[in-house]
C-alpha cells in the first residue's frame, strides 16, 4: 500500500502540493489527472523518492520514503517500476540491452537466464523483432514499450507510469492500456497512473484522482469521476473552455 | 537627487550583492559537490573488474580518438617552441641548449598542460554534454529507478579511463614535441639528430618524469570529475546542456591551470 499524508511541496516561490494525502491500496489502478504543470508528475516523483517533500510523509508498504537513506530508497525502489514519459532508454544500449539493464547490474542471473526473461518482456510488448534496434531508431511509441518492458523486468509489485499514453496513436494508446490492466489482472500490480488522457483514465483506472492547484479536488471509481458536479471537474473532463479553470 | 531615484540604487545595489552571494553560494555548493563526487568515485573504483568492457570503450573515447589531435598540437608546440628558442640562442651561439630546454619543458610542464588543454576540449566537453543530457532526458533517474548508482554506472569507468589515458597520452605528447623540436633543429639549427638526441637523453631527469605523471593523474580527476558533476547538475532541457558543457570546460582549464601552478611549486619551489 502507497500513501501520501499531507504531502506539501514548493519549487522556490511556487506552491505545487498544497496538503495532498492519498492511499492507493495493493493491487489497484490509481489514475491522477489533472491540467499540465498542475503537479501530477511531481506526486509519482514523490512516491519514487525522487523528491522529499517539504511538509507530510510518503509511505510505501508502511516505510517511510522520505528521509530515507540512500539504501532504504534503493531498497524500496526494488520494488517499483517507472516509465517514464519519454522512456528514458540508455541511448548508447540497444533495446534488449536497455530492458537487461537492471538485472546485469544486479546480477540477478546469468546471462543466458537473464536474456530469457528479456525477451520474454520483449515478447509481451511485441519488441522482440526490434530487439538489437538503437533506441535512437525507433519510435517515440516503441521507446515507451521499451521503457515499459523495462520497468516490468523485475516483476516489481508496483509502477509508476508517468503520461504513458502521451503522443502515440488511438491503437498504441490502446494496447498501452491493454497492458497496464492485464498486469494488473494477471500479476495483481499496483498501478499509478499520470495523463491527460481521459479515455485511457476511463478504461484503466479502478480510481481517478484529479489534482488542481495543489490539492485533490476529487477522488472516486470512473463512473464518480463522470457523474461529478464539481464545476473544474466537468470542465477538464470534457475539455470545455468554459468555467473556472484558467488556462 | 529625488527619493524614489535612490530606492531605485538602493534596490539594485542589494539586487546585485544578492546575486553575487547567491552565484558565491552555488559555487560552494557545487565544489563540495565535485569533491563529494571524487570520493565516491574512488570507492566505486573496487568495481573497475566489473566494468573493464565500460572503462576499455571510455578510453578509447577519451584517449584514443584524441591521439590525432594530441599528436598535431603536440609536434607543432615543439617546432614552434624550438624555433622561437633556437634563432634566439643561435644569435647567442647557445643553440646547443634547445634540447636540454625542450626536454626540460615538455617533462615539467608542457606536456601535462598541452594534454589536459585537449582532453578537456576533446573528451571533458564530450562528457559533460553526454552525462548533461542524460540528466534531463531523465536517463539518470531511471538508473536510479532501477537501483543502479550513477557514479559506479557513468562516472566511475569515465574517470578509470581517463586516469590511465591521461599519463599515456602525456607521454605520447612529450615524445612528439621533442620528435617536433628535432626536426627544427636538425633542418633550421644545423643540429645532427644524434647530438640532439643524446642531448635529450642526458636532459631527462627522474624527478620530472614523476612530477610530470602526477600532474597528469591529477589533470585527469579533475577533467573527469567536473565534467561529470557538471553533467550530473544540469536542468533545463537543451540550454541546460549548452551551459553545463561550458562552464565544465572553463572550470577544468581553469582548475587545470591552478592544480599545474601548485604541483610545480610543490616539487620545484616557488612563490607558495
Amino acid at each position: 500500500m502507497i500513501e501520501l499524508v499531507d504531502v506539501h511541496k514548493s519549487f522556490g516561490d511556487k506552491k505545487i502540493l498544497d496538503s495532498v494525502s492519498l492511499k492507493i491500496e495493493k493491487g489497484e489502478t490509481f489514475v491522477i489527472i489533472g491540467q499540465s504543470g498542475v503537479g501530477k508528475t511531481t506526486i509519482l516523483r514523490h512516491i519514487a523518492g525522487f523528491f522529499d517533500p517539504d511538509r507530510g510523509d510518503v509511505l510505501i508498504e508502511g516505510v517511510k520514503m522520505n528521509g530515507a537513506g540512500t539504501r532504504i530508497r534503493s531498497r524500496l525502489r526494488e520494488k517499483m517500476g517507472f516509465l517514464f514519459q519519454s522512456g528514458a532508454l540508455i541511448n548508447w544500449l540497444n533495446l534488449r540491452e536497455n530492458v537487461a539493464l537492471p538485472l546485469v547490474e544486479h546480477k540477478l542471473g546469468t546471462k543466458s537466464e537473464i536474456y530469457r526473461i528479456v525477451d520474454e518482456k520483449l515478447k509481451l510488448l511485441q519488441l522482440l523483432d526490434d530487439a538489437d534496434k538503437m533506441p535512437s531508431d525507433i519510435s517515440g511509441g516503441m521507446k515507451k514499450r521499451a521503457g515499459l518492458a523495462r520497468a516490468i523486468v523485475r516483476n516489481p509489485a508496483v509502477i509508476l507510469y508517468d503520461e504513458p499514453t502521451s503522443g502515440l496513436d488511438p491503437v498504441m494508446s490502446a494496447r498501452i492500456n491493454d497492458m497496464i490492466t492485464r498486469m494488473q489482472a494477471e500479476l495483481g500490480v499496483t498501478s499509478i497512473v499520470v495523463t491527460h488522457d481521459m479515455v485511457s483514465a476511463y478504461n484503466i483506472a479502478d480510481r481517478i484522482a484529479m489534482l488542481y492547484n495543489g490539492t485533490i479536488i476529487e477522488c472516486g471509481s470512473p463512473d464518480q469521476i463522470r457523474g461529478s458536479s464539481n464545476p473544474i471537474v466537468r470542465q477538464f473532463i470534457e475539455g470545455s473552455l468554459k468555467g473556472p479553470i484558467e488556462s | 537627487m529625488p527619493e524614489d531615484y535612490r530606492i531605485s540604487y538602493r534596490k539594485s545595489f542589494m539586487n546585485t550583492v544578492s546575486n553575487m552571494g547567491a552565484s558565491l553560494l552555488y559555487k560552494v555548493n557545487f565544489s563540495g559537490f565535485t569533491l563529494i563526487l571524487i570520493f565516491y568515485t574512488i570507492i566505486q573504483m573496487r568495481h573497475a573488474f566489473f566494468k573493464r568492457r565500460e572503462i576499455i570503450k571510455q578510453m578509447y573515447v577519451s584517449g584514443v580518438k584524441s591521439m590525432m589531435v594530441c599528436g598535431i598540437v603536440a609536434l607543432l608546440g615543439g617546432m614552434i617552441f624550438s624555433l622561437q628558442i633556437g634563432l634566439q640562442l643561435k644569435t647567442y651561439g647557445q643553440s646547443d641548449f634547445v634540447p636540454t630546454m625542450i626536454i626540460n619543458v615538455m617533462n615539467k610542464e608542457l606536456g601535462a598542460l598541452l594534454t589536459g588543454i585537449i582532453l578537456t576540449a576533446f573528451s571533458g566537453a564530450a562528457m559533460a554534454a553526454e552525462v548533461a543530457t542524460m540528466k534531463v532526458s531523465e536517463e539518470i533517474d531511471a538508473l536510479e529507478m532501477m537501483s543502479i548508482n550513477p557514479v559506479k554506472y557513468l562516472v566511475m569507468p569515465r574517470m578509470a579511463a581517463m586516469l590511465l589515458m591521461m599519463p599515456a597520452l602525456t607521454i605520447y605528447t612529450v615524445i612528439l614535441g621533442v620528435i617536433g623540436a628535432a626536426v627544427i633543429c636538425y633542418f633550421q639549427l644545423g643540429m645532427s639528430m644524434e647530438t640532439y638526441f643524446r642531448r635529450v637523453q642526458e636532459s631527462i631527469w627522474f624527478k620530472d618524469m614523476y612530477v610530470c605523471m602526477l600532474k597528469s593523474i591529477v589533470f585527469g580527476v579533475i577533467i573527469s570529475s567536473i565534467s561529470c558533476a557538471n553533467g550530473l547538475k544540469a536542468s533545463n532541457g537543451a540550454l541546460g546542456v549548452g551551459h553545463a558543457t561550458r562552464v565544465s570546460v572553463v572550470s577544468s582549464l581553469l582548475m587545470i591551470l591552478i592544480s599545474g601552478y601548485f604541483i610545480t611549486s610543490l616539487f620545484y619551489g616557488g612563490f607558495l
